[in-house]
């Protein structure tokens, strides 16, 4: 059973059964992961927080990452954005670290989950839409109307325009959720494949499955990376009408 | 030996491609409802406090550091902009100085060398002036003494002669005789030396 490509993705509980209110809310191995990449970005970016002049390595790595999400939410967004400099830089790490500890065998991937991914996504999506609505009052609904299209293509582009916004949270989230499960999944029927060929012809899949997880570790970067920056984008939609 | 190794793992492969079938029945166990709330929770648990911490605790302290850290590499340009003007100041005054310095020695040394020859030359003056007179007197004197010495060598002449008669004859002679006799004989003797 442990064959299985999809057994990787199970949710298990791991202690007692916890219910509030007859709402399951057990500590899984979800959850343990969720934990371990918080702790693991609290830990890493506290011991960043020396006060030298000329920072140490992992100081350096803190400062790095800071002005790279600082420079990617000015590039994106504009200088209106840096309110939410915060909760982009968490939301990158998170999803990163989270990435990131799912690529150690036998761990768990917690963004291969449509249900968190989508949660995220739509979190963003609402306070996202809240903001442009608290910015811009009913001008936001302009987002809808772009300058300079025909009147006779108007209605076809608003319904056009409503509709992709309103698939944001979805795309966002299922672009997510899919790139992590199936690269999980290759590698895992990769893995399947060296076992059931053996030691005679297991050598090629055993060659893919390492270069897989090279590309992995890619995608797990650029994944979180693109998570972030459409959040920076949709950000300053809404902050930046018609720009 | 190595065909029972192969064997072993076909076998033990075909078990596991086996078992890995009989366990496909599940599906995606993502579309499994049966930890959403959970994971929900969790994940807003755990997303909350770590974008608390994070935006509270952790971001203002490194946007400090960079902020110090830039405004330190700033000061420090400044400064050493700063001073490298002022040591290019001070290498320019220094390099006056020392012309200044050569410029004054040359003065120095002309002055002092016209000041030696103006010296030297007026002591030679002074000196050249002396000796003139010194000479001026000298010969006056020499001609004062051969003035004088004409009349004393008769005189002494005289007064020789007269001790010589007297010792020779015993008595005293007329002295004006005596002298007519010697100055007619210095007379004689002059005219000889003058004349040859």
């Amino acid at each position: 059973m442990a064959a299985n490509p999809m057994y990787q993705f199970n949710v298990y509980r791991i202690g007692p059964e916890i219910k509030i209110n007859n709402i399951d809310i057990s500590f899984t191995n979800a959850s343990l992961f969720m934990v371990i990449s918080s702790l693991a970005i609290l830990i890493i970016f506290n011991l960043g927080t020396k006060r030298s002049i000329i920072p140490n390595k992992i100081q350096l790595l803190a400062e790095l990452s800071y002005s790279f999400i600082s420079k990617m939410i000015s590039d994106t967004a504009g200088s209106k954005a840096k309110p939410y400099f915060s909760f982009i830089f968490s939301l990158f790490m998170f999803v990163l670290f989270c990435n990131m500890f799912g690529m150690i065998p036998y761990s768990f991937t917690v963004t291969s989950h449509i249900i968190v991914t989508f949660v995220l996504a739509a979190f963003i999506f609402i306070g996202v839409t809240i903001i442009g609505f608290i910015k811009h009052g009913l001008g936001y609904l302009k987002l809808f109307v772009p300058s300079g299209v025909p009147m006779v293509l108007l209605p076809l582009i608003v319904v056009i325009e409503i509709i992709s916004y309103l698939s944001r949270p979805i795309s966002l989230s299922v672009r997510l959720f899919a790139n992590m499960m199936a690269g999980h999944t290759m590698m895992k029927v990769f893995g399947g494949f060296v076992v059931s060929l053996g030691i005679v012809g297991g050598w090629l899949p055993l060659g893919f499955s390492v270069a897989l997880t090279g590309l992995e570790i890619l995608v797990a970067f650029l994944q979180a990376y693109v998570f972030a920056i459409l959040t920076c984008i949709y950000l300053n939609d809404a902050l930046n009408l018609h720009h | 030996m190595l065909k029972k190794i192969i064997f072993q793992f076909l076998a033990l492969s075909l078990i596991f491609t086996y078992s890995a079938q009989s366990a496909e029945s599940g599906g995606m166990p993502q579309l499994n409802p049966e930890f959403w709330i959970s994971q929900i929770f969790w994940l807003v648990l755990t997303f909350g406090l770590l974008f608390i911490i994070l935006s509270k605790f952790i971001l203002p302290k490194i946007s400090n550091n960079l902020e110090t850290r830039k405004s330190q590499i700033l000061e420090n340009i400044e400064t050493a902009d700063k001073q490298r003007e002022e040591t290019e100041k001070k290498v320019k005054e220094f390099d006056k100085i020392i012309n200044d310095t050569k410029i004054e020695a040359k003065n120095f040394f002309n002055s002092e060398r016209q000041k030696v020859l103006d010296d030297i030359n007026n002591k030679r003056l002074s000196l050249e002036k002396d000796i003139e007179k010194e000479i001026i007197k000298a010969e006056e004197e020499i001609d004062q003494l051969k003035k004088t010495s004409q009349e004393k060598v008769t005189k002494i002449a005289i007064e020789t002669s007269s001790d010589l008669v007297k010792q020779l004859i015993g008595e005293d002679i007329n002295k004006s005789s005596l002298s007519a006799i010697v100055e007619d004989l210095s007379k004689k003797e002059m005219e000889k030396r003058n004349g040859i």
